[in-house]
């Protein structure tokens, strides 16, 4: 399976940041769109955003690492973010997020060594009335329990 | 005649399998050649239902769920016929959880095809800014005053209050801003409403613009909510084409337009002033006030900022006149409240009812206890940063004086329901790590006490001097309450307090049995 994401291009760079930087408060519609492009934003993005922005590479660079959504390096090839919040705590939440690691033998926030799964917390996917819930790839899911759970696993690990 | 069925499109239904149940029937259609038109509607709210499938018949919309793949064959032809059926729930309108709730704000969530104005518009829709254009700026105002209607994201401060301030500030520009980044474990009113309605949000952020004079508006989406932002993006695209949105709206002299943006998972910006840092493009640093965001907010200009549920609160307003809204509730909490039942609940989902049903008949009653059949323990109400509740305070009216009363807040409106197998430690030390995870930095008592509460909390647990470890944690508790810049750090001693007051048992054994231990 090819990955999505195209690889890092400056050419490509500056034509995300050319579609956007004419937009007020500009600095995360462009941080998304090089994620979306590349599947993480490349450090030699960060001073080119700052150029066109008018802003020191600083800056950037401290929007960049404030947010919990910006990758600083590609993904393994499918992501699966586990909700850890309260709704899904009480729902059984706790006990799916270690069986999940224990499936994966990787802890919450890391990425198979065979790059294939990244696995991260995240903290409500307003699903709370179907708790607990999860979300491989951009895809929801609810009412998840240990066999639901194992089928995503399985699913993420193809 | 075609056969019109509802299938939600709503992310809480298709979590739980709505897109294989429209594949299915899609399937079956086609195999016994018999044309249906499926219609993604938002979703009724009533989850443990989903997901919930009707089709159109001549008597109304008749109910079926929860419905899988597997039922559809079944289902097909019991809906042809409009015959018996395991999972038939009857006319949609007659289901008493939903024929118990005052839909004033989701009167046409789960009703409407979410991406059509023609069927907005045909359920009462644009009848709000219909009306606010033949009004003054402060006619307006006084409507929104005199409704009661105050902020539907947590402190309750009065919406008039707040446009009034904008309206009468000048400069150059001004700006609407909504704040559609619902963090808040437990509540999803946001997400469906988006999701299910969102010309409701459109409409009353463009008479908030024409209140104030504001010709721009944002929508700040957590990014966690990708559905509800496909969903605005559809709608605002449709009310451009059809003259809801830019310039000269419906004809009037009036120009307004929205763009959404999208969050980057920060919990801590959906606090007002640290949103409007983010919609500007920095680090989502939290703003001291004075100034207010209603005299210098985004880009510094006046900004009115208002949570989704209170914009959408206000084409009703507008249509049925402030009394027909303020009629509703009780005290100085006017109209209804989209409460979100969640977490360990038996019957979870969107109830909308007038402020002053009590928390006892929301959990037990509408909600029908837990789903592992296991006593309820305790109740968080208001998310991550509301208080936790035991059985003794069941009795509290949902009210913001009232919750306020036993030190809770309802915030958004979001119930989280846990059974007994909850350890409340544990519960207080998400609390603090979550407020360490997600402070801004900015202040002291956020950034540091959060840390050191996590700490403190881990020496209780593993029974470390557990008198007078309580007391550093109440101590910080307090710091964190009178010195933090915002609700983060302000109001996480909510949970952790509640959780020592009302559950002091899962703190450790008591100080003798530990003094004889060592």
């Amino acid at each position: 399976m090819t990955s999505a994401y195209e690889p890092w291009n400056e050419a490509r760079g500056a034509e995300i940041i050319a579609e956007h930087d004419k937009l007020e408060g500009a600095t995360l519609v462009i941080l998304h769109a090089m994620q979306e492009a590349f599947g993480y934003v490349p450090e030699p993005a960060i001073p080119m955003i700052a150029s066109a922005l008018s802003l020191s590479r600083a800056e950037v660079h401290g929007v960049f690492t404030f947010y919990h959504d910006f990758r600083h390096e590609p993904a393994g090839r499918h992501v699966l973010k586990i909700c850890r919040a309260e709704a899904c705590q009480a729902a059984g939440g706790d006990a799916l997020a270690a069986r999940v690691e224990a499936k994966l033998g990787i802890a919450i926030g890391s990425t198979t060594p065979d790059a294939r799964v990244t696995l991260e917390p995240i903290y409500c996917l307003g699903l709370c009335a179907t708790a607990p819930s999860a979300m491989l790839d951009g895809r929801v899911v609810g009412r998840l329990d240990e066999q639901r759970l194992d089928a995503l696993v399985a699913e993420a690990q193809r | 005649m075609k056969m019109r069925i509802f299938v939600p499109r709503d992310a809480g239904a298709i979590a739980v399998g709505a897109d294989d149940v429209v594949a299915a029937l899609e399937q079956a259609a086609e195999k016994r050649g018999l044309p249906i038109e499926i219609i993604r509607n938002g979703s009724r709210g009533l989850y443990w239902l989903e997901p919930m499938v009707e089709v159109a018949t001549v008597k109304g919309r008749v109910a079926y769920g929860p419905v899988s793949p597997a039922d559809v064959p079944s289902l097909f032809d019991a809906m042809a016929s409009n015959g018996p059926h395991a999972l038939r729930l009857g006319l949609t309108e007659e289901i008493p959880w939903l024929k118990r709730q005052t839909r004033l704000t989701f009167a046409r969530c789960g009703v409407i095809d979410p991406r059509s104005v023609g069927d907005y518009r045909a359920h009462d829709g644009y009848k709000g800014l219909e009306r606010a254009l033949t009004l003054t700026s402060d006619e307006i105002l006084a409507d929104v005053t005199a409704s009661g209607l105050r902020g539907r994201g947590g402190a309750g401060f009065p919406t008039g209050i707040k446009w009034k301030t904008v309206a009468q500030a000048s400069a150059d520009r001004k700006y609407i801003v909504c704040n559609a980044d619902e963090g808040d474990s437990g509540t999803f009113a946001d997400r469906m409403i988006m999701e299910g309605d969102p010309f409701v949000v459109i409409e009353g952020m463009t008479i908030a613009g024409i209140a104030v004079g504001a010709t721009k508006g944002y929508i700040y989406i957590r990014s966690e909510y990708p559905h509800a932002v496909a969903a605005m993006n559809a709608a605002i695209a449709v009310a451009r084409r059809t003259g809801y949105l830019g310039e000269r709206i419906v004809g009037s002299t009036h120009t307004f337009d929205l763009e959404v943006r999208v969050g980057a998972g920060a919990y801590v910006c959906g606090e007002e002033t640290s949103l409007l840092e983010s919609l500007e493009g920095r680090r989502g640093i939290v703003r001291a006030k004075p100034p207010l965001p209603a005299h210098k907010g985004l880009f510094g200009r006046p900004t009115v900022i208002n949570n989704v549920l209170s914009f959408a609160a206000i084409p009703f307003i507008l249509d049925n006149g402030a009394k027909a809204y303020a009629d509703f509730g009780m005290g100085r909490s006017r109209g209804t409240m989209p409460i979100q039942l969640a977490g360990n609940i038996r019957h979870g989902g969107l109830f909308e009812t007038a402020f002053g049903v009590t928390l006892g008949e929301l959990v037990d009653d509408i909600g029908g206890g837990t789903f592992t059949g296991r006593p309820v323990r305790a109740v968080q109400v208001g998310g991550p940063l509301g208080a936790y509740f035991p059985r003794e305070l069941f009795d509290t009216p949902f009210d913001y004086e009232a919750f306020a009363a036993r030190d809770g807040l309802i915030g958004h409106g979001g119930i989280v329901v846990f059974d007994d197998s909850v350890d409340m430690a544990k519960q207080a030390r998400f609390a603090m790590e979550f407020c360490a995870v997600e402070s801004c930095g900015k202040c002291t008592p956020c950034r540091i006490g959060s840390t050191r509460g996590v700490e403190t909390i881990d020496k209780i647990i593993r029974g470390e001097r557990t008198s007078e470890n309580l007391a550093v944690v109440e101590d910080l508790c307090n710091t964190m309450k009178f010195g933090s810049l915002c609700a983060l750090g302000g109001f996480t001693p909510y949970p952790v307090l509640s959780a020592l007051k009302h559950f002091r048992e899962d703190f450790g054994p008591a100080p003798a049995t530990l003094q004889a231990a060592e």
